[in-house]
């Protein structure tokens, strides 16, 4: 399962660092990624790979907005396959 | 897929209010039939909550996984005066009672289909419906009716209009706020996925979701970005916008129907405006350059956003239904309320801008002492309108019991709050007193 993963807010020093560790320990492919400074807010979009069942979708939904609170940034995980019904044709 | 589009979608749902409206499964209760009224309510109650048993956990998970909120879990049913009228009783409150019932055991929005279809004429189960439906909507939190008056086909029937009236006013006797759950129509379609006027028609499968999409936000902001352009470019973007809106109800009935194991059936290409801040169709005719909605030109504005967002969201869905245009209710719409508040909106142009929009005068309140004439009139030019026309209209109106113009009448949540507005004192009593049918057009006779 293709996720579209978003982390959103002030930047500071080990964003990336902690978004990866928690994907790595979630078992998260990480197939893509891309960050930058919009405005001042930090914003990083991954594109990951969920490959096997171990954790339900609430599941990692719930650890990665405890990991977002922990360090004060909006993380947010979706399925790829909406975007791609709103963009593509 | 470029971060731009990523962006772009997440802020269609993040500040520009998209959603899913509604997810809607229509029930056929046919085979729920039944001269005892018990077996039959029992019938009913067993199936429904069969039928719908996952669907608010479905629309949960959903929610979840993509991301795209879902506001409203519904259910339509069979016309209930059809599916009752074997019934050996001449009081149809039992089943409004028992649609409440296993809508609250399913943590369900709203149920629809406590309906009848007299475009023609009436069957005995409609009489007793029509009797019915201020005593079952008083009775219950979660049921709306429909009764559907007129058709291109059949004409309007005005023994029922002059009916309705009263019905309405009987409503408002007891409970202004339960007329919200009231919508009269001419030309009713049968897989609305919205309420008040949902029901499951007969035409229908036996079970089926339906989807509403809603997304006045969206585009407003897209046009946003072509200010001061010609109309040929306004229509190019609504288009577009439309396009995107109505892949993600496409996307998630899909979904949903394969999660339910049930058939998708349409999806219904509304705008539906919410009283949230920048989510109002009002401002979208704004943005297109008036004024206030009201202004000279607000119909010519109206027409090209429900002919473009119909245009844009055909070729983004297999099957396209419901209503499907740009709804104008009042209530639920803060720049219409600001400019009935204002006065630069008046009944007569609401009236105007239904020829040619998706609906009708919806969620319009006025004065408590109203008459039953006058309402049966504004429904007859109303049905009218959509008899001729070919389209649906509707009126679902408020009479404020108690209450005059300049007030104001509050519903709660989703539903908003409406100012009164002002109504031709003339009467049309012996308009009204006439009974009889009004002729199919001749446009009607297209064999």
């Amino acid at each position: 399962m293709k996720v579209i993963i978003t982390v959103i807010g002030n930047d500071k020093v080990g964003i990336v660092a902690a978004v990866s560790q928690k994907l790595a320990d979630l078992n998260i492919n990480i197939i893509d990624m891309s960050q930058t400074l919009m405005q001042g807010n930090f914003t990083m979009m991954l594109v990951g790979e969920i490959s096997n069942q171990q954790n339900s979708f609430a599941a990692i939904q719930e650890q990665l907005t405890q990991l977002g609170t922990q360090i004060d940034v909006t993380i947010r995980i979706q399925r790829q396959e909406l975007f791609d019904a709103i963009q593509k044709l | 897929m470029e971060t731009r589009q990523i962006q772009e979608t997440l802020q269609m749902i993040d500040e520009e209010h998209l959603d899913i409206r509604t997810i809607t499964m229509g029930i056929s209760l046919f085979d729920c039939i039944d001269s005892n009224v018990d077996k039959a309510c029992q019938r009913i109650y067993d199936k429904i909550t069969t039928k719908a048993r996952d669907l608010v956990k479905v629309a949960q998970d959903i929610q979840m996984e993509y991301g795209v909120p879902i506001v409203n879990k519904r259910i339509s049913v069979t016309p209930i005066a059809m599916v009752a009228a074997a019934a050996d009783t001449d009081n149809y409150v039992a089943y409004a009672k028992v649609l409440d019932r296993a809508a609250s055991d399913l943590g369900i929005d709203i149920i629809g289909g406590f309906s009848a279809l007299v475009q023609k004429g009436y069957q005995s189960g409609d009489r007793k419906l029509i009797a019915s439906i201020p005593e079952a909507l008083s009775e219950t939190s979660k049921v709306c009716s429909s009764v559907n008056i007129g058709s291109t086909r059949a004409g309007i029937n005005m023994d029922a209009v002059a009916q309705m009236g009263t019905i309405v006013k009987d409503i408002a006797a007891i409970d202004p706020l339960k007329c919200m759950n009231l919508v009269i129509f001419a030309n009713a379609v049968e897989d609305n996925p919205f309420m008040a006027g949902a029901f499951h028609g007969v035409g229908e499968a036996d079970c089926a979701i339906n989807m509403g999409i809603s997304g006045p936000g969206v585009v407003k902001r897209a046009l946003e970005q072509v200010k001061g352009q010609p109309f040929d470019v306004v229509s190019e973007t609504i288009k577009k916008t439309a396009f995107k809106v109505t892949r993600v109800g496409q996307f998630v009935g899909n979904i949903a129907a394969k999660r339910l194991n049930v058939p998708f059936g349409i999806v219904d290409l509304s705008l539906a405006p919410t009283p949230a801040p920048g989510d109002s169709v009002a401002e979208i005719l704004e943005e297109i350059g008036l004024e206030s909605v009201g202004a000279p030109g607000t119909t010519a504005a109206l027409a090209l956003l429900n002919d473009a967002v119909k245009k844009g969201g055909i070729m983004a869905c297999e099957h396209v239904g419901g209503l499907s245009g740009a709804f104008i209710p009042v209530s639920e719409d803060q720049g219409m309320i600001k400019a009935v508040q204002a006065g630069k909106l008046s009944l007569e142009k609401l009236e105007a801008m239904t020829a040619v929009c998706s609906v009708g005068l919806d969620m319009v309140a006025v004065p408590g002492d109203t008459t039953a004439a006058t309402i049966s009139g504004l429904l007859a030019d109303e049905a009218a309108i959509g008899m001729i026309n070919n389209k649906t209209t509707a009126i679902r109106i408020i009479p404020a019991t108690g209450q005059s113009v300049g007030e104001d009448i509050n519903f709660g949540g989703l539903f908003g709050h409406a100012p009164i507005m002002a109504v031709n004192q003339s009467q049309p009593t012996d308009f009204v007193a006439r009974g009889g049918r009004i002729p199919a057009p001749v446009h009607s006779f297209k064999n």
